[in-house]
C-alpha cells in the first residue's frame, strides 16, 4: 500500500464500514449450494448413462462425463448463456468444472482478436491459469508428503 | 482567470454550440433512452472488435455535434479528447479519422468534464475558435481492462459499477448565445485509503465532496445558487456518502444533488446495474443530453457538473494499491436571451 494509513484514511474507512450495502451471503450461499448441486446432478446422471447403457465401470466413465461437461459448458459460453446463469449461481457455477471450462473458453473468446497465437495461445489460461499452477503445486507436496508416511 | 484557489473563470464565457451523444442499447433502454441523439442497438458497432466499436462511437458522437452545429470537421481548431483504454486508443485513433490538431486527456471517469474545461479554456484565452470536447466508453472494452473477459461468469457485489457504453461530445466556442460555460474548478488527486477496485464510489465519493467543497469556496457561492449539482459516477453507493461528507463541511445540497450513474438507468427494470453507470462516456451523454435539456428549455438557470474519476488501473489494483480519485468540476449556465 503506498498511501500511509493516516489517521484520515483510518476515520473514513471506519465512517464506510456503516455505509456499505450488505453482501448477500448466505442467499449467494444457498443460490450456490443448489446450483452447484444441480450442475453435479446433471454429471451424475450423465455417468450412470454410461454406466447402464454402455456398460462401463463407474471409474471409466468418469472421463467422457467430465468431457462432456466441460462440452457443455464451453458451448453454453460460446452463445453467451453461462455468464448470466454464473451471476446467478455464482460460487456453484465456478467450483465444478464447467466453471473452469468457462474462464478457459471465455478468455479465448475474448483474446481472439488479437490473433490464434498472441490473442488466444497467450491468453487462454489467464483467467484459470492459476489453478493449473497453485493445482500442480499442492499435488506436489500431498503427493511428498503420501511418499514419506508410506515410505518411512 | 483564476479565482480563489483551483477555480477557473471564463471571462468570455464560451458556449456550447451544439453536443452529440451516442449510447448503446442498454443505456437506450434506460430513463433517458429518448434524451440521446444515437441509441446504436448492435454493441459491435459493426465492427470486429469491441475496441473498435467504442472509437466508431466516438466518431459518430464527434459527427453528430458537429452535424448539429451546421459546420464540419475543418472547423475544429482542437479537439480535446480521452477515454479509459490503455494509451487512450478510442479517442487517439478518433482523431486519426478527423485530422484536426488533438489533445489527448485522461482523468478516468472524470475525463469528460476535464475536456470541457480544457476545451472553454482555449477558447477564452482566443487560441481556438472551435473546441471539441470528447469522450468514449464501452461496458465490454472496460470488462477486459479492469475486471474479466465479457463471458466469464462472475457474481459481482452489489457495490459494482455497469460501465457506460456509449459516447459524448461538445463542440465549444464563442457565438451569441447557447450555454455558457462560466467556470471550472480542477481537483485535486484524493485518496482515502479505499483499496478495492469494485467499490468505486466509496473511493471517488471524498473526490467530488473535495472539489465541490474548493468550488464553493473559491467562487463564495452556496449550493443554493444552483439549480442542479451533479456528480459524474458515484452512484447510489458512493452519492450518499458525497453527499454526508459536504454535511460534514457545513454544505447541505439537498434535492438538487443527483448523480449522473444514477439516473442513466432503472435497477428495477434493468438487469445487471449493480450502484449505477459508471465510465467517462456516463457524465458525459448524461450531461450532454439530460441535463443540458432543462437548461436549454429554461427549467433551470445553472447547473454545476463534478465529474469523478477513479485513476487506478488492473496493475495497481493487482499490486494492492489503494485507489486515488480525482473530481473535475464545470459550471454551465443557461442562455438569458
Amino acid at each position: 500500500m503506498s498511501v500511509r494509513m493516516g489517521e484520515e484514511q483510518k476515520q473514513y474507512q471506519e465512517f464506510l464500514k456503516s455505509r456499505q450495502p450488505a453482501k448477500h451471503w448466505l442467499k449467494n450461499s444457498i443460490r450456490a449450494f443448489f446450483a452447484g448441486g444441480i450442475i453435479c446432478l446433471i454429471g451424475q446422471g450423465i455417468q450412470e448413462t454410461f454406466v447402464h447403457f454402455y456398460h462401463m465401470s463407474e471409474q471409466m466413465a468418469g472421463n467422457p462425463t467430465v468431457a462432456i461437461l466441460i462440452f457443455l459448458s464451453a458451448l453454453f459460453t460460446g452463445i453467451g448463456v453461462y455468464d448470466v446463469f454464473a451471476r446467478y449461481a455464482g460460487a456453484g457455477s465456478a467450483v465444478p468444472v464447467t466453471g473452469f471450462a468457462n474462464a478457459i473458453a471465455s478468455a479465448a473468446l475474448e483474446h481472439k482478436s488479437e490473433g490464434y497465437i498472441t490473442g488466444i495461445g497467450t491468453n487462454m489460461f489467464k483467467v484459470a491459469g492459476p489453478v493449473i499452477v497453485y493445482g500442480v503445486v499442492a499435488a506436489f507436496f500431498v503427493g511428498l508428503v503420501r511418499y514419506v508416511f508410506t515410505n518411512f | 482567470m483564476k479565482i480563489g484557489k483551483q477555480t477557473w473563470q471564463f471571462a468570455s464565457e464560451p458556449r456550447v454550440i451544439s453536443t452529440g451523444s451516442a449510447v448503446g442499447e442498454k443505456e437506450g433502454k434506460g430513463p433517458l433512452g429518448i434524451d440521446f441523439d444515437l441509441v446504436i442497438t448492435d454493441p459491435y458497432v459493426g465492427q470486429k472488435t469491441w475496441e473498435k466499436a467504442e472509437r466508431k462511437m466516438m466518431e459518430m458522437a464527434q459527427d453528430k455535434a458537429i452535424e448539429k452545429a451546421g459546420l464540419s470537421m475543418n472547423n475544429m481548431d482542437i479537439i480535446i479528447a480521452g477515454d479509459l483504454l490503455c494509451q487512450n486508443i478510442s479517442a487517439n485513433f478518433a482523431a486519426r479519422t478527423a485530422g484536426r490538431p488533438y489533445l489527448g486527456v485522461f482523468s478516468a471517469c472524470a475525463t469528460s468534464m476535464e475536456a470541457v474545461a480544457l476545451s472553454a479554456l482555449m477558447v477564452d484565452a482566443g487560441q481556438a475558435d472551435y473546441a471539441l470536447a470528447a469522450v468514449s466508453s464501452h461496458n465490454s472494452t472496460a470488462e477486459r481492462m479492469f475486471r474479466f473477459p465479457t463471458e466469464y461468469g462472475a457474481q459481482k457485489p452489489p457495490t459494482a459499477h455497469s460501465t457506460v457504453t456509449g459516447a459524448g461530445a461538445l463542440v465549444i466556442g464563442r457565438a451569441p448565445n447557447g450555454i455558457k460555460i462560466t467556470h471550472a474548478t480542477i481537483g485535486t488527486v484524493t485518496d482515502l485509503g479505499v483499496q478495492s477496485p469494485w467499490e468505486m464510489g466509496a473511493a471517488m465519493a471524498p473526490a467530488a465532496a473535495q472539489t465541490i467543497d474548493q468550488h464553493f469556496r473559491d467562487t463564495g457561492r452556496q449550493p443554493t445558487d444552483y439549480d442542479a449539482i451533479a456528480t459524474g459516477d458515484l452512484a447510489r453507493v458512493g452519492h450518499p456518502i458525497a453527499s454526508e461528507l459536504l454535511l460534514q463541511k457545513g454544505w447541505n445540497l439537498g434535492d438538487r444533488f443527483t448523480d449522473c450513474g444514477i439516473l442513466i438507468y432503472d435497477p428495477d427494470s434493468q438487469h445487471e446495474v449493480f450502484s449505477g453507470g459508471s465510465g467517462a462516456a456516463c457524465c458525459a451523454v448524461v450531461t450532454f443530453s439530460h441535463l443540458f435539456n432543462k437548461l436549454t428549455t429554461g427549467i433551470w438557470k445553472r447547473i454545476l457538473i463534478v465529474a469523478t474519476g477513479a485513476l487506478l488501473s488492473s496493475v495497481s489494483a493487482q499490486q494492492n494499491e489503494t485507489v486515488p480519485c480525482v473530481a473535475h468540476a464545470v459550471v454551465f449556465e443557461a442562455d438569458q436571451n
